[in-house]
């Protein structure tokens, strides 16, 4: 540290308080060495006043010999020259000595001191072993000390010390060392403490004064400093730096008030015009210069800041704080230049930038200094702001100075320069040596442009490599930018470019539109100048859309380039494509027919909305669009597919046909926030299990997830490209197939254009590139998005019948659609389809039909007559001529003929098959309708193979019939079940016998001829037989009767018959059963509990007939011919109790009226009405016959022959047991029986027919009455 | 009092920006960009602290010759997402006689009247705001200024 030769005392950091030294100098000499080595190295602690925190200090103290001149006079504050301390020292060790001379010299020390008022003071008496074994005339008693005590320390007897021996290596010159120091040490803090404390008061005291009129700002600035100077000098550089920072602030709230009107008289001399500008002067610990200035009260505003700043940064760079130095120093030039200007200082005009520059470098050298290469580099953002500084003061200056101009500087520029540098003065002396002085700098900067733009560059790339390393990439690009401005002004664009490109990308990503149209805009200028013809056109464009641009602005970017592409193409260079986003955004797409489904050679158009952003209108030779075209959704997959896929368009198809296009993303060179996220694209998915197409699952399935989850990268997402950064890919091929508009003129803003889509071959067509050509500018969209497409089919034409109702009910004119979906065929004149006609269904054809054609949207185009002609065979159906992709709809009605017989089980498989086919006519298969499949097989003219089309019909009613007897008479009932939901008339019911080999006469009952059938109700009807001899055995009958729905409209015409056929067998009576109940004799009814007698009689009715009596088994026996018939009493409602047998066999004669009486007792269980038990009449067929049962279907007499089995037949007399029910019969008993029949020959039972057995009892009641009560209940009282 | 107020989107992007003197709008645009390398840096310095403090207010953080810069940010649910929505005031440092305190009620009304438009139902997060009332708010504090 380089000390200023003229003032040697103080200013240096060697500065210690001083300690004056009187009495003997030899001694003191000897000791000095010794005492400055041990006086630092025990520290103190220093209690102050005011409450500031105690501190522990190293005392040191430089030692001068004492002179009058050093005690201050009266009003001299100076505290570094200031004697703390005053020490006497003598070794006198003779009491004649101390009289005679010493004690005279302590005397004159002390008034020399009291005349000064110091009263720090302390003897020092060195006694030593070798000195007063010398001198015999020792006192014993008083030593010199004590001497000393008394005369000069009157109640202060610490003022004096001994030191003993203090050059021996003994213990007790040790312990007077040490004693001594802390003496010293105490006596120094204490004089510290008062004079420090009594020199802050003044301070304090002159600055309470401020506001008189003659207080000065300097005045008071020197006193102050004169405190920090002894904190510095005691090593307390945070006390001293505090002492800078109050005047600093000071002077700052001074400069503030001035500027709010409350100006200080002293302050006028800082307002003095600034004549140097040489910057901050940080190398010296103390710059005199400026402090004598500061001291003449001739300091600029500028000086005492960089005199203050200069202490500042000495004290914190003691205090190891270089980065505050740093920070304050950019404030300080911050505040510096805002204060000049408060102040309306005068100031030549790059002054400031001069001085600003200056300092800023000597700043930074001045870190440079006293840090290492590591620790600078990783404090980068401490510095950085000041290069940054520097470099914006020095751009600045050389734009002054006409650094930056191409042509040079000016005369007028150059005598500014001069002004300039002479107002920095001479270089100091510290850095004329050194080579890189901010002096040197800044006047070689500005001695030459080639200087300067050296200058300029290496800050300029110093601050933006430093940014770049701490990350602050938008400051860096800034400076970049006023770099590439800087290279503008040059004339050397194609370094510009590069910094432009980087601002310009990085103000695209984060959708700063103002910073991103100035850049542009400097682009455009440096593209032109390059010659980058493409670039610059799509610079360009982006401009010409650009909204923060003046009209006028925009016209001329537009303007270039219509011109451009209005000039005749050049052999060599080809079309030049430029992005679509700059020229114009989609906006919407619209298809007509909305569903973009169409057939082929089917005109599709599209309408594209397209929003302009030139300012002029642009004449558009040709806009068209590629087509990608797939198969892979061809027409072979028909309608249904494609509209299904189509109707999960999302958010942007509507449904209608309208895609709309986002309006955010393509308008980020329009200026508005790119960074928007796309919206989520939320889809709903169905899984459905391939064979019921039942739902398995169902879900929300996002789309453009892709794009929602990329990563967001600042520099790679720029989806809009700026100049030079078009795809690759934009290359149109021509080949593809294309949309296209000739000759449009696009208006700024919304315009609407009309595309005609080809529609030539199946396959679904995806836009792919919108491209318009502008002469010999093409823009083009290499995506469009979201995805545009529309789909062609073909489809195959096709047949089908479906009947108009729900079912088809047979026996009535049914009315079928056909629908013929003509597809891709075209149906000609003369074109018909054959109909094979089948007996069963023949078809009905009326005069008026009429076919509709429909267009394949679905509306409705015309409707033609249609012809139908029969032949014997055939049914030929013209079609009137259709075009392709139509649908020809008629009616036709047709008839299906019931088949007469009830049908049996093969047709009831038939039912149940076609059940399992078609689940949806469940009601009617449920309730039992009877279906019948109708195959017709039609010859279309398209095809060389006839179609196969089954109709089901369904036999609206279900018939049953049943015999009857009353004695020998028969009837016979039929009932008619309308199993259809359609309510019918039913007209003569007609009952015939259909092979009447014996005449019976059938005798209807019925009363009506007409009557009405509701759904799902019967109807019953019933004829007597009336015979001449006997009945037929068989009798085969046939039931027809003609019905028509309700609602039919012509009674006449629309009965239609309805048959039904059977057969009988077997009616004629064989046997009457009579049963008679009798109550106990002596009794005239029944009671309960009582056994009655039950006398059945079996009377045979008539002789069979020959074919009768083949079947009934008879036997002779003693020449009458009897037939075994077995009976049984069965009660089934537990109303009575068979007594004894309950069945038997007996043998009843074979000859009319033969009658036989069984006895049997029966108890009644319940009182009341009852009715008879059943009494069952069973052929008794001996074990030799054949098995011959077969039970008739229709019979009413549901017997089991095989729970008789069971009984145990032959054992007649065990069979009295009580049977209340018959539910004995049980798997394992009918497997044993059916062992039984087939092992060992058993006797059989079989039923009768119905008919052949007429009881005569059966619904009768017999009257039981309760039993009288003759319990007695006994009854004792006691 | 402000010669610029700005409100900047987590993402960076200006959700509205206004300035006084309109011939100096760009200069102030670049101002404000360049001011998100030091918020950036020191909300990322500060990091979790930040978001137990209520105040977010960042202090003088970019003073250039001209200008001071107060920048904010705001954390909002502080549980749940940073909004990490910025705001920026801009000052002209000619004017000394502002407080800090003064800055930091200006923020706080800043922050009110921006709570306000983010809780209107129309108003979509990340738009630029239009709404007029943050507008008049925010021409009452430039206003004053002059």
């Amino acid at each position: 540290m380089e000390t200023h030769e003229e003032t040697p005392i103080i200013y240096t950091m060697e500065n210690k308080p001083i300690v004056t030294c009187a009495g003997d100098q030899s001694l003191f000499t000897s000791l000095y060495t010794s005492l400055a080595q041990q006086l630092p190295k025990e520290p103190m602690e220093w209690r102050r006043s005011y409450g500031r925190a105690p501190k522990m200090i190293h005392l040191e103290a430089n030692f001068v010999q004492f002179k009058e001149e050093l005690l201050p006079k009266d009003g001299n504050r100076a505290l570094l020259t200031f004697p703390f301390l005053h020490i006497y020292w003598t070794d006198c060790c003779d009491t004649e000595m101390y009289k005679a001379s010493v004690k005279d010299d302590m005397l004159r020390w002390q008034s020399t001191l009291r005349l000064h008022g110091s009263v720090d003071w302390l003897i020092v008496v060195v006694e030593s072993e070798a000195k007063k074994k010398n001198k015999t005339n020792i006192l014993p008693r008083t030593s010199i000390v004590d001497k000393i005590r008394n005369d000069f320390c009157n109640k202060q007897s610490d003022r004096c010390v001994v030191l003993s021996d203090p050059l021996k290596e003994s213990s007790r010159s040790q312990d007077s060392w040490s004693s001594f120091l802390t003496k010293l040490r105490t006596l120094l803090l204490m004089s510290f403490t008062k004079n420090l404390g009594r020199f802050e008061d003044d301070m304090r005291t002159l600055r309470e004064k401020r506001t008189e009129p003659g207080w000065s700002f300097c005045d008071y600035f020197m006193v102050q400093e004169e405190l920090a100077f002894v904190f510095e000098m005691l090593q307390q550089f945070e006390d001293a730096l505090v002492q800078y920072d109050e005047l600093d602030a000071l002077f700052t709230q001074y400069v503030l008030n001035f500027g709010a009107g409350d100006g200080a008289n002293w302050l006028g001399s800082f307002c003095a015009p600034v004549k140097r500008w040489s910057g901050l002067l940080l190398r010296r610990p103390i710059d005199m210069e400026k402090r004598e200035l500061i001291q003449r009260s001739e300091a600029s505003l500028l000086d005492l800041r960089s005199y203050l700043f200069s202490r500042q940064c000495t004290l914190l760079i003691f205090l190891q704080r270089p980065w505050e130095v740093t920070q304050r120093a950019l404030e300080l030039l911050h505040n510096c230049v805002q204060e000049l200007r408060l102040l309306e200082v005068s100031v030549v005009q790059g002054a400031l930038d001069c001085w600003v520059f200056l300092s800023c470098l000597e700043v930074l050298h001045r870190i440079e200094g006293c840090c290492d290469r590591a620790q600078l580099e990783a404090n980068c953002s401490h510095t950085v702001g000041l290069w940054t500084y520097a470099t914006e003061k020095l751009k600045s200056l050389g734009y002054l100075c006409g650094l930056v101009a191409e042509k040079g500087p000016t005369s007028e520029d150059l005598n500014r320069t001069v002004d300039l540098l002479a107002g920095l003065g001479e270089e100091r002396p510290e850095t004329v040596n050194s080579l890189q002085s901010p002096y040197k700098k800044l006047n070689e900067a500005l001695s030459s442009v080639e200087a300067f733009e050296k200058h300029y560059l290496e800050l300029s790339h110093a601050a933006m490599e430093m940014y770049r390393t701490i990350g602050r990439m938008r400051s860096s690009r800034l400076i970049g930018k006023s770099l590439a401005e800087f290279y503008m002004k040059k004339g050397v664009p194609e370094r510009a470019e590069g910094f432009l490109d980087d601002s310009l990308r990085s103000y695209v990503a984060e959708g700063w539109s103002l910073q991103v149209t100035h850049t542009r805009k400097q682009m455009a200028e440096c593209q032109k100048l390059l010659q980058q013809t493409e670039d610059y056109l799509q610079t360009s464009a982006l401009l010409a859309g650009d909204a923060n641009l003046t009209e006028e602005e925009r016209r001329h970017f537009c303007q270039e380039i219509l011109t451009f592409a209005s000039q005749p193409p050049a052999p060599s260079d080809q079309t030049v494509a430029l992005s679509m986003a700059a020229f114009a955004q989609l906006r919407q797409m619209q298809f007509s027919p909305p569903g973009a489904v169409v057939h082929v050679g089917a005109a599709l158009q599209l309408e594209l909305r397209v929003r302009c952003l030139m300012p002029v209108a642009v004449q558009v030779e040709q806009l068209a669009a590629t087509l990608h075209f797939s198969l892979e959704q061809g027409g072979a997959r028909g309608r249904a597919g494609s509209t299904q896929r189509r109707t999960g368009q999302g958010p942007q198809g509507q449904g209608d046909g309208v895609v709309l296009f986002p309006h955010g993303s393509p308008l980020a060179g329009a200026g508005l926030g790119a960074p928007l996220p796309p919206a989520l694209e939320l889809y709903e998915m169905q899984d459905r299990s391939p064979s019921d197409s039942s739902l398995n699952s169902t879900g929300v399935v996002c789309k453009n997830m892709h794009l929602l989850l990329r990563r967001h990268d600042s520099s790679a997402s720029l989806d809009t490209p700026t100049a030079g950064a078009l795809p690759a890919a934009v290359a149109v091929d021509d080949g593809a197939q294309m949309l296209r508009a000739r000759d449009i003129t696009l208006q700024p803003g919304d315009n609407s254009i009309l595309f005609t889509a080809p529609t030539g071959e199946p396959g679904s067509y995806t836009l792919r590139q919108l491209c318009g050509s502008v002469g010999r500018v093409q823009f083009v969209q290499s995506h469009i998005y979201p995805v545009v497409q529309y789909e062609v089919y073909s489809q195959e034409p096709q047949l089908t019948i479906e009947p108009l109702s729900d079912n088809l009910l047979a026996g009535i004119p049914q009315k079928v659609k056909f629908t013929i979906a003509t597809g891709h065929y075209s149906v000609k004149k003369g074109d018909a389809l054959q109909l094979s006609n089948t007996d069963s269904m023949p078809i009905l054809h009326s005069s008026c039909c009429s076919a509709t054609i429909l267009s394949s949207t679905g509306e409705r185009v015309g409707e033609r007559a249609l012809s139908v002609q029969s032949s014997e065979k055939v049914t030929s159906i013209s079609l009137p001529p259709t075009p392709p992709y139509h649908t020809l709809e008629f009616q036709l009605e047709v008839l299906c003929h019931i088949p007469p017989t009830p049908f049996k089980p093969d047709i009831e498989h038939l039912t149940n098959g076609e059940v399992r086919h078609r689940p949806k006519s469940h009601s009617h298969a449920d309730s039992g309708m009877i279906n019948i499949d109708q195959k017709v097989s039609i010859d279309c003219p398209w095809s060389i193979y006839s179609t196969l089309i089954s109709l089901t019909f369904y036999v609206p009613f279900k018939a049953k019939h049943s015999i009857l007897s009353a004695g020998k008479r028969k009837y016979i009932q039929v009932c008619l079940q309308n199993v259809s939901d359609t309510n019918f008339h039913l007209a003569d019911p007609v009952l015939t016998e259909r092979q009447p080999t014996i005449p019976v006469e059938l005798l209807s009952l019925n009363a009506k001829t007409q009557q009405t059938v509701c759904c799902q109700q019967s109807v019953f009807c019933l004829w007597e037989m009336r015979w001449v001899k006997h009945l037929p055995l068989c009798l085969q009958c046939a039931f027809s009767a003609s019905f028509a729905p309700v609602s039919a409209s012509d009674a006449h015409t629309s009965f239609k018959p309805y048959r039904y056929e059977f057969q009988l067998d077997r009616v004629s009576t064989l046997y009457s059963l009579k049963a008679e109940i009798l109550p106990p004799s002596g009794d005239q009814h029944c009671r309960t509990g009582a056994l009655c007698g039950l006398e059945v009689s079996i009377t045979r009715q008539a002789e069979p007939s020959e074919t009768e009596g083949e079947e009934e088994e008879s036997t002779e026996i003693e020449g009458l011919r009897t037939t075994k018939l077995m009976y049984e009493v069965v009660d089934n409602s537990s109303n009575w109790a068979v007594c004894g047998k309950s069945s038997g066999v007996v043998s009843m004669p074979v000859a009319a009226s033969a009658t036989h009486r069984v006895q049997m007792e029966v108890m009644p269980l319940f009182a009341g009405h009852l009715p008879f038990p059943n009494i069952k009449v069973f052929k008794y067929l001996p074990h030799s016959a054949v098995p011959a049962i077969q039970p008739d279907t229709d019979s009413c007499l549901e017997n089991d022959t095989m729970s008789l089995l069971d009984k145990g037949l032959d054992d007649q007399g065990d069979t009295a047991s009580i049977r209340s029910r018959g539910s004995v019969h049980s798997v394992g008993s009918g497997e044993q029986q059916r062992e039984q029949q087939r092992g060992l020959p058993m006797p059989r039972l079989e039923p009768f027919s119905p008919g052949q057995v007429f009881y005569w009892s059966q619904g009768r009641q017999v009257l039981v009455l309760p039993v009288t009560d003759d319990h007695v209940m006994e009854v004792n009282v006691t | 009092m402000a010669v610029c107020i700005a409100v900047i989107a987590k993402e960076n992007y200006p959700l509205y920006i206004r300035s006084v003197p309109v011939q100096n709008e760009l200069k102030f645009h670049y101002t404000v960009h360049t001011t998100l390398d030091v918020v950036e840096e020191k909300i990322s310095a500060v990091g979790k602290a930040m978001a137990d403090q209520r105040e977010l207010y960042l202090g003088l953080l970019y003073p250039t010759e001209d200008y001071k810069v107060y920048p904010s940010h705001m954390i909002k649910n502080m549980a749940v997402t940073n909004s990490k929505v910025k705001f920026v005031i801009v000052v002209d440092s000619s004017n000394t006689s502002l407080r800090d305190n003064e800055i930091r009620s200006m923020f706080r009304k800043l922050h009110n009247s921006f709570t306000d438009v983010m809780c209107n139902p129309f108003y979509n997060p990340g738009d630029t705001i239009q709404s007029k009332a943050f507008d008049s708010m925010v021409s009452a504090m430039m206003v004053q200024a002059s």
